[in-house]
């Protein structure tokens, strides 16, 4: 784990007409780190994830990525930098097989225009075996076919095949049962030993516990807690969720003056 | 057993015993390849394809099985009920009649795979026909056939391109658009055949045009095209076992590949031989070969096709992969534009004429009905291009054989109905069971 953030958002707001969705949140997440982003319904974990995957921008802030200030303009540019989103459904197409979909949208074509389904049958095991995703009975296999974990694993090998550097998992264990959720907890250990940054949004705090390094919690849009896990417990995270300090009132024009508790 | 080890993975996935054991056992032979190695498990020889085979049916992909037997069915029903059905001259019939709702069929094939429909086709069709067929009259305006036939095919593959842009641009459903577009193109037929003729049917009197489902091929000619049928299947699949092989991916076995080539050797040989022992194989057969690999070759082998089937799967897992969904969905339009108009000129062919008919009666239903009875779902995403002649051969026997029979029209729209309810039915049990089951 490298002490440079691989991302750095600092004080970073985001409002949808009257509603302030994010209010001066700083963010981090280092190379070989796994971040959980935590907080209850609302409290801006979403609208910050697609923010930073470049579906709407940020309203002020900065945001640096590898060192550099980036303004990230489209789901394209923060690909381009590295910055892979597996969203809660996956984004798979049922009837196309493992491979089809891990490079749905970047096939690779021999002589300019012909699929080269070799090649990318190879890459695409390869990399499944390199995250020790061994349920597969074949990568020529529809994704309909696949159980939930299996569907998680192809959309995380999907992620990670692009030389990205910062996976972002949206909920990725909240319909899986007790075995399947273990495996996919494992391969997101995986992710970050391979030195990827990773963020992982849940509501289970058992989950949470399991994988994170350190764990970042949102409340009403701003940000009340970064910790590190083995400094903590489930209960202090509970009630930073539930009852964190906020520096800015919510609701009230936010006019840079701060309320002293 | 595609059921039972799918249940062992959701169980137990961390379990060794999910690994199935043909896997492991493959390890022993090749140490080289990590037990993890998906894939490993495909079928390895004739006996485990065959299971693989009879796993899939049991999951609902059925394939060209119930088409086979549906065939088997019709002619033997037909064979006994009429003595003209077994016929040389009603093959070679057949055939010509086959080529029409094939080649429809198979832009039909592209639009169920994006999960569209168009009922706009027939009379697309027919605008495409009777447009060639204004352009050819002797002096009026007098073209030549290539240019006439280019462009009625340019003025049908602009209906669909128009089609389409209002499908994706004002989101309208294609169903509602092509119902309007089936009016618009069946007007513009009446008015395009009734201002021309007072009659309301223009001869063709070019004879290239006439020639396309008309001329038949020699003998030898025949042969040839048998010979490059077999040994172009024959070639493809050695090519590509030979090329997975080498780079140590799972393949079709040889012995597989030997008798799907002697099954194709055996059927084309007869039907050759059947067609010359009449008139010879029709002309229009070799452009419906044509166009079935080329759209095969689209479908299957570009990154276009690939995008096609991913739309009808998931549209949102496209866009969100960087597809431009309309512009595929619009090219979708256009090629079902493009083959209408090829059919609609293929029609006009074989009548030698157009008329106020063009494209009406039952057309539309029947080449719908081809796609879908060859095993296109109408649910999108699943299907091939080939399916279109399944169908078509299908539709085809039904139509020639009641025909034979003199059945009333009546009788015969009842039985064809009944027939595509049950293609539907199929299809609709068949997704029932991908998705219990769950393969695709």
């Amino acid at each position: 784990m490298s002490a440079t953030p691989l991302l750095q958002c600092s004080g970073v707001s985001k409002s949808f007409a009257q509603v302030h969705a994010l209010v001066n949140v700083d963010f981090e997440v280092r190379r070989g780190e796994v971040m959980a982003l935590v907080g209850d319904n609302g409290a801006g974990k979403s609208t910050l994830i697609k923010c930073i995957a470049g579906i709407y921008p940020f309203d002020s802030g900065e945001v640096r990525f590898e060192d550099e200030v980036v303004h990230i303009h489209g789901p394209r540019e923060s690909a381009a930098l590295g910055i892979e989103v597996v969203y809660q459904d996956l984004a798979l197409a049922d009837n196309l097989d493992v491979v089809a979909n891990m490079f749905l949208g970047r096939e690779r074509t021999r002589s300019g225009y012909m699929l080269d389904e070799q090649s990318m049958e190879n890459d695409a095991r390869e990399t499944l075996d390199s995250l020790s995703v061994t349920t597969l009975r074949s990568v020529r296999q529809a994704v309909g076919g696949l159980s939930g974990g299996q569907r998680q694993a192809v959309a995380v090998a999907k992620s990670v095949m692009w030389n990205s550097k910062l996976v972002i998992l949206d909920e990725p264990t909240a319909a899986l049962g007790v075995a399947q959720t273990r495996q996919v907890l494992e391969l997101v250990k995986r992710l970050a030993e391979r030195d990827l940054g990773v963020v992982i949004i849940s509501h289970n705090l058992h989950d949470v516990f399991e994988v994170a390094d350190r764990i970042t919690v949102l409340r009403l849009g701003q940000q009340v807690a970064v910790l590190n896990r083995e400094d903590t417990t489930q209960q202090d995270v509970v009630h930073a969720i539930t009852a964190g300090t906020l520096t800015h009132v919510p609701g009230m024009q936010d006019t840079g003056a701060e309320v002293s508790e | 057993m595609t059921d039972d080890r799918d249940r062992t993975d959701a169980v137990q996935p961390d379990d060794a015993g999910a690994v199935p054991a043909d896997v492991l056992a493959e390890q022993a032979d090749h140490p080289t390849i990590p037990a993890a190695t998906p894939g490993t498990s495909q079928p390895t020889g004739f006996g485990d394809y065959f299971t693989l085979w009879t796993e899939r049916l049991r999951a609902g992909e059925l394939g060209a099985l119930p088409i086979g037997l549906g065939l088997l069915v019709i002619f033997i029903t037909f064979g006994i009920l009429d003595d003209t059905f077994y016929t040389a001259r009603n093959f070679t019939n057949l055939l010509l009649q086959m080529t029409v709702f094939a080649t429809i069929a198979i832009g039909v094939v592209f639009v169920l795979l994006i999960a569209e429909i168009d009922l706009s086709v027939a009379f697309v069709s027919a605008v495409g026909g009777v447009v060639m067929t204004l352009l050819l009259r002797p002096d009026d305006p007098g073209w030549p056939a290539w240019a006439a036939i280019a462009v009625a095919l340019l003025i049908t593959t602009t209906i669909g391109w128009l089609q389409g842009i209002v499908i994706t641009k004002a989101g309208v459903p294609s169903f509602v658009v092509t119902l309007a577009g089936l009016l618009i193109w069946s007007g513009v037929v009446l008015v395009l055949t009734t201002s021309a003729s007072q009659v309301g049917t223009i001869r063709i009197q070019d004879d290239f045009v006439v020639g396309i489902l008309n001329a038949f091929l020699s003998d030898q000619a025949g042969w040839a095209l048998a010979a490059a049928v077999i040994l172009g299947f024959a070639g493809v699949n050695s090519w590509t076992a030979f090329r997975r092989r080498r780079d140590g991916l799972p393949s079709k076995p040889t012995s597989v590949i030997v008798i799907q080539t002697v099954a194709l050797a055996v059927v084309t040989i007869g039907a050759v031989w059947y067609a010359n022992s009449d008139r010879g194989v029709p002309r229009a057969t070799v452009f419906l070969i044509v166009f079935l690999l080329f759209w095969s070759f689209v479908a299957s082998k570009l990154r276009f096709g690939r995008h096609v089937y991913a739309i009808g799967g998931n549209p949102e897992a496209a866009r969100r992969a960087g597809i431009n969904v309309d512009r595929v969905r619009i090219m979708v339009f256009m090629i079902m534009g493009f083959m209408a108009g090829v059919g609609g000129i293929m029609a006009a062919s074989r009548l030698r004429s157009v008329s106020t008919a063009a494209g009406g009666g039952n057309l539309l239903l029947l080449v719908i009905a081809s796609a879908v009875i060859g095993g296109t779902s109408l649910f999108g995403g699943q299907g091939r291009v080939i399916s279109a002649l399944l169908g078509a051969l299908i539709i085809t026997s039904i139509e020639n054989g009641m025909n034979l029979l003199g059945l009333a029209s009546g009788t015969k729209f009842i039985i064809t109905g009944l027939v595509l309810l049950g293609a539907v039915l199929i299809d609709a049990w068949a997704k029932k069971r991908r998705t219990a089951v769950g393969v695709g």
